[in-house]
């Protein structure tokens, strides 16, 4: 088998994980829109069924839940703006790995605000 | 001296299928930046402005609704992300299911629950009735 002192590019490394990571939240958020749209459908219903529905959004453990649903979709959007990056501009393929820490910093700069704003609404009411 | 065509080295060889892989793979890019802008707008107005999930009801769905700029937000964003979301499991089913009726299986399975949650997602956004509530402070709502 081929080996090379510095291993290689992108097996096992930043570019192979963010992939893995990218196909896991992708099915994640995939799952979570089918409910949501049902979940929705309730207001052709009625009011009543409307609320009781979205009053499951606001326990707690299922706020809880949300913090993880909107990290899957930040990493998933800020990850796919690296794809578009590394596919359209020049210099992304060299860029690919660099990128994956400019993904990580975005993602922090947006989570830990959302983060302490979703838990206080839903543990401080 | 006759000229003769020799075709030239490495041409595409012409498929029957036409381009159907290439365009979905440009539309999960395209529909991938487009929807950055839906889902992120969509969570900073319904999860951090005002009391954030708190105020989410019946009330605030009308009252968002009553805005034709939201409905055209909401219904671009379902259909966007049903078909980027559908598009991205069949890649995964044709990776990772080996056995034809597998595939075969998943894949029916896949497009008629896209297809479900884009007709109710499309019926939910233009049939919404805000009068359904008997409370409804809404001007559209007032009793002539």
């Amino acid at each position: 088998m081929a080996s090379s002192p510095a291993g290689t590019l992108y097996r096992g490394r930043e570019g192979m994980w963010s992939w893995v990571a990218h196909r896991i939240t992708g099915v994640l958020i995939f799952f979570f829109l089918f409910a949501h749209v049902i979940d929705t459908a309730m207001v052709r219903v009625s009011p009543e069924a409307y609320n009781s529905a979205v009053e499951l959004y606001k326990n707690p453990f299922v706020g809880l839940m949300e913090v993880g649903l909107v990290a899957a979709v930040l990493f998933h959007a800020l990850n796919g703006i690296r794809i578009v990056l590394v596919d359209f501009w020049s210099e992304g393929p060299r860029y690919q790995r660099q990128l994956t820490y400019g993904v990580t910093g975005v993602f922090l700069l947006l989570f830990l605000p959302f983060v302490w704003r979703h838990l206080s609404n839903v543990f401080g009411h | 001296m006759t000229t003769r065509t020799i075709p030239a080295p490495r041409s595409p060889y012409k498929t029957k299928a036409g381009n159907f892989e290439l365009n979905s793979w440009l539309f999960m890019r395209g529909s991938g930046l487009l929807l950055v802008v839906l889902v992120f707008g969509h969570l900073y107005v319904n999860l951090m402005l005002g009391e954030g999930i708190q105020a989410i009801d019946f009330g605030f769905v009308a009252g968002k609704w009553a805005n034709p700029f939201w409905q055209v937000w909401d219904l671009a964003m379902l259909w966007l992300a049903q078909l980027h979301g559908a598009n991205g499991l069949r890649t995964i089913i044709n990776d990772y299911a080996t056995k034809p009726t597998t595939k075969f299986t998943l894949k029916t399975l896949l497009y008629f629950a896209s297809f479900l949650v884009i007709v109710l997602g499309t019926l939910v956004v233009f049939t919404f009735d805000p009068c359904i509530d008997a409370n409804s402070t809404l001007d559209v709502c007032a009793i002539k």
